[in-house]
C-alpha cells in the first residue's frame, strides 16, 4: 500500500508482488468460504438427488414398490406410448400457452410500470407482489371457490346468460391455463418491468419523430429494447409451467393432466419409483433443451458484437 | 422572406413550473435559428413543442402556413438531433439512417441508394455495419445528423447536439454543421446553452430565460445592442454601472452614477430622466492608459481609475480598476509589439475612457417600484 517504497525500489515491486498474491488468496479463500454453504447445500439436496432419479429411470421396479436388481431401458421405452406423448403434448402446450398469455400482459403492465410516475409505480408494484404475501395453495383454492358452479364467477356468467347449467368451469384444462397464467403473470411482469425501467424511451420518441407509429414505435425499437428481459419472463414462466403439478391437481380433471401429475401418480400410487424417475428424466431434458439454446444464442450473439472501442476520429 | 416556422403565444406548464410563457417567435425559411438561454429556461420544452413531444398548454404552432398544433410527431416535416444522439442500439448505422424511409414503406432502391448517399455526406460509409455502441461521439452525431436529415425534413430541430462532446470535437462538428447547413439549404431550430455555439451558427438568436424571449435579433445586434440586463450579462462580458438619469438632451442623456464624475450615454431606449439605469460597457470598448486622453468631454467619458488587477493573456490583456465602490473590467487588444510599451501594473493609477456610443443602457426600476419594493408586502396594496 505505500505506493513511495514500491516506485523507488524493485524490491519494493517484488513485495507488491507477493502481496497481490497473498491478498488473491485470501480472497479466494474468503469466497470459498462464503459460497461453501449453498455450494453444499445445492449438492446435498439438489445435485444428488438429481443424479439418484437419473439412475432410477435405468433400474426395473420390483412389485413391492422398491428397486429390483440389474439395469434396464424398458421404463425409458414405455414412455414412446401414445397415452404418455398425449400428456406429454398436453403439457407441452398449455405451458407454451401459459408462457405466451403471461408475455402479452406482461409486456403492457411491464411498459405501464416503467412509465408511470414515482408514486403510482410503488402502487402498481406492491399490487404486482402483494399476492405473494399469500400462501400459494390458498390462491388456488380461492380460484376453485369462485370457478366452482356455487362461486362467484360461474354465478355471474350464469346470470349473464354466458353459461348454462351445464358448463363446467373447473376440471378442465382451460381452468388450468388460466390459474397457471394467474399464477405466473408476477414472474413474467416483473423481468420485463425492470428491463423496461432500464429502457431509455427517448428512443421511441426518435422513432416518432422518424416518422414511426405508435404501435411501429412500439414493436421495431422498445421490444427489441427490452429483449433480455422477455427472454427471462419466458424462461422462469416456462420452465415451471412444465413442471406443475399442484394447479392441474386441484383445478384440472382426467382430460388435463400434466407430466408433473403422472410422475406423482407413479410415486404415490403405483409407487413405481423407476417410472417416475423415467419420467421426470425426460422432463429435465425437456426444460434444459430450451436454457441450452437460449444460452448458446445469447453467447452467439455476445460474440457478434466485438467489444471494441473506436478511436476519436478528431 | 417570411416566416416559415411560427410560434404564435405558446405556453407550457409542467407542475408549478412554467416552463414556456406566451411565446410568439418567427422563423424564417432557410435561416439558421438558435435558442439560446441557459438550462431551463425553456428553449427545450419549445422544441419539443416544435417536434410534436409536448403539446402547449396555450397557443399554436404553424409550420409553412399550416397549423400543427396538434399533429402527432410522425406526421410533422421535421425531424429532430437529440442530445443524446438517441441512436437505436439494437441496429446497424445502414439500419438507423434508414429507419425513416423503411416506415415510410418507400421501395428498397431507393432506400439503398438515398442511405448510401447520406453515409458519403458523412463520409461513413465504411462504418455502415457497425453498431453505435462501437462508434465514436463525434460518428454517433453524423449518424443522428444522417439519420434526420435522410426525411428531407422542413425543419430540423438539433437539442444541443453537441454537449456531449469534448471541445475539440466540438468545435470540428460545429464547422460541420454550418457546412451541412448551407449544403441541404433546410431550416435549423438550434437549441443550446452556449452563446460561443449559437453566435457562431446564428443568422438569428432569440435569448430566453424563464419561459420568456428576452431578445431576438442577429448575433452582433444581441451583442452589442442587448435589450434587457439579462441578455449582455449571458452573451460576453461586460460592465455594469448602477445610476439614475439626470438629464436628456437630443439623442444622449447624462448619468449620474455614485462616485464617478456625470457620463454622457448614447439613449438608445429613450429614457427620461429619473428613470434608474444600469450604464454598461463590453470591456473591450474601454480604453485605458496611464495619461490623461486628450478628448473633449462631450462624446467621451474619461475617468481616473487605479488598477487592481492585470492579467496578461497574449493577444490581448485584462485589467480591472477600481474607481470609488465599482470596479471596472477593461480589455486591451495588443495591435502592437507589445514589449516596447511600459506596461500598465498592478497600483498604478489610469484613465479609463469610452466613446459615448459605446455603452448602452438597461432599464433596471423606477424609483417609485423601488419603494414599493422595500415595503413589507401586505403594505404594498395599500400604496
Amino acid at each position: 500500500m505505500n505506493r513511495k517504497g514500491e516506485a523507488s525500489s524493485p524490491r519494493g515491486s517484488r513485495f507488491r508482488f507477493m502481496e497481490i498474491i497473498r491478498n488473491q488468496r485470501r480472497r479466494n479463500l474468503q469466497e470459498w468460504l462464503l459460497t461453501s454453504p449453498s455450494l453444499l447445500w445445492l449438492s446435498a439436496f439438489f445435485l444428488v438427488p438429481t443424479l439418484l432419479v437419473f439412475f432410477l429411470a435405468f433400474r426395473p421396479a420390483d412389485p413391492y414398490g422398491g428397486i429390483g436388481a440389474g439395469w434396464t431401458l424398458n421404463t425409458l421405452k414405455a414412455l414412446g406410448h401414445s397415452y404418455y406423448l398425449d400428456i406429454a403434448w398436453r403439457t407441452l402446450w398449455i405451458s407454451l400457452l401459459t408462457t405466451a398469455f403471461c408475455v402479452l400482459l406482461a409486456v403492457p403492465a411491464g411498459y405501464a410500470l416503467a412509465r408511470a410516475s414515482e408514486k403510482r409505480r410503488r402502487l402498481l408494484l406492491m399490487l404486482v407482489i402483494v399476492p405473494f404475501w399469500t400462501s400459494f395453495l390458498i390462491r388456488i383454492f380461492a380460484w376453485k371457490s369462485l370457478l366452482h358452479p356455487d362461486g362467484l364467477v360461474k354465478k355471474a356468467l350464469d346470470a349473464l346468460g354466458l353459461t348454462g347449467p351445464q358448463t363446467s368451469l373447473l376440471y378442465n384444462a382451460e381452468a388450468v391455463l388460466l390459474v397457471m397464467v394467474y399464477t405466473f403473470l408476477p414472474f413474467a411482469i416483473l423481468p420485463i418491468y425492470a428491463a423496461a425501467e432500464k429502457f431509455d424511451f427517448r428512443l421511441v420518441e426518435a422513432a416518432r419523430d422518424l416518422g414511426a407509429r405508435p404501435f411501429q414505435a412500439f414493436r421495431k425499437v422498445f421490444l427489441p429494447g427490452i429483449q433480455r428481459g422477455l427472454l427471462t419472463a419466458v424462461l422462469v414462466v416456462f420452465i415451471p409451467a412444465l413442471g406443475s403439478y399442484v394447479i392441474p391437481d386441484l383445478v384440472g380433471g382426467p382430460s388435463s393432466e400434466m407430466i408433473g401429475n403422472k410422475i406423482a401418480q407413479r410415486v404415490f400410487v403405483d409407487r413405481n419409483l423407476p417410472h417416475a424417475s423415467a419420467l421426470s428424466v425426460v422432463l429435465i431434458l425437456a426444460v434444459l433443451a430450451p436454457l441450452l439454446a437460449i444460452l448458446v444464442l445469447q453467447r452467439k450473439r455476445d460474440k457478434e458484437k466485438p467489444q471494441v472501442i473506436v478511436q476519436e476520429d478528431a | 422572406m417570411s416566416e416559415f416556422l411560427e410560434f404564435r403565444g405558446v405556453s407550457k406548464r409542467f407542475g408549478a413550473i412554467q416552463a414556456v410563457d406566451n411565446v410568439s417567435l418567427e422563423i424564417r425559411k432557410g435561416e439558421f435559428f438558435s435558442l439560446l438561454g441557459p438550462s431551463g429556461c425553456g428553449k427545450t420544452t419549445m422544441l419539443r413543442i416544435a417536434a410534436g413531444f409536448e403539446r402547449p398548454d396555450g397557443g399554436r404552432v404553424f409550420l409553412d402556413g399550416a397549423d400543427i398544433t396538434e399533429l402527432p410527431p410522425n406526421k410533422r416535416k421535421v425531424n429532430t438531433i437529440f442530445q443524446s444522439y438517441a441512436l437505436f442500439p439494437h441496429m446497424t448505422v445502414r439500419d438507423n439512417i434508414a429507419f425513416g424511409l423503411v416506415i415510410a414503406k418507400r421501395p428498397a432502391a431507393e432506400i439503398d441508394r438515398e442511405v448510401g448517399a447520406m453515409l458519403k455526406l458523412i463520409q461513413m460509409e465504411d462504418q455502415a455495419h457497425k453498431k453505435p455502441d462501437q462508434l465514436s461521439g463525434g460518428q454517433k452525431q453524423r449518424v443522428a445528423v444522417a439519420r434526420a436529415l435522410i426525411n428531407k425534413p422542413d425543419v430540423l430541430l438539433l437539442d444541443e447536439p453537441l454537449a456531449a462532446l469534448d471541445l475539440k470535437l466540438r468545435q470540428k462538428m460545429l464547422i460541420e454543421l454550418d457546412m451541412i447547413h448551407d449544403e441541404v439549404g433546410i431550416t435549423f431550430l438550434y437549441v443550446t446553452h452556449d452563446q460561443g455555439e449559437a453566435m457562431s451558427l446564428s443568422d438569428r438568436i432569440a435569448v430566453m430565460d424563464a419561459g420568456r424571449i428576452e431578445q431576438i435579433g442577429t448575433p452582433a445586434e444581441i451583442y452589442e445592442s442587448p435589450r434587457t440586463s439579462f441578455v449582455a450579462a449571458f452573451i460576453g462580458d461586460t460592465n455594469f454601472l448602477e445610476g439614475e438619469v439626470t438629464a436628456v438632451e437630443g439623442e444622449y442623456c447624462c448619468v449620474r452614477i455614485p462616485g464617478f464624475p456625470e457620463v454622457s450615454c448614447f439613449n438608445d431606449k429613450g429614457l427620461q430622466p429619473g428613470n434608474l439605469v444600469y450604464l454598461s460597457i463590453r470591456p473591450e470598448k474601454i480604453q485605458i492608459s496611464r495619461d490623461r486622453p486628450l478628448t473633449n468631454t462631450r462624446d467621451v467619458n474619461a475617468i481616473p481609475a487605479k488598477v487592481e488587477d492585470v492579467i496578461y493573456l497574449g493577444s490581448n490583456t485584462k485589467y480591472w480598476v477600481r474607481r470609488d465602490s465599482h470596479r471596472v473590467q477593461v480589455m486591451r487588444q495588443h495591435f502592437r509589439f507589445f514589449l516596447d510599451e511600459k506596461p500598465i501594473r498592478w497600483k498604478d493609477d489610469v484613465w479609463i475612457w469610452w466613446s459615448s456610443d459605446d455603452g448602452f443602457m438597461l432599464e433596471r426600476f423606477r424609483r417609485d417600484d423601488e419603494k414599493l419594493m422595500s415595503l413589507p408586502p401586505q403594505k404594498v396594496g395599500e400604496q
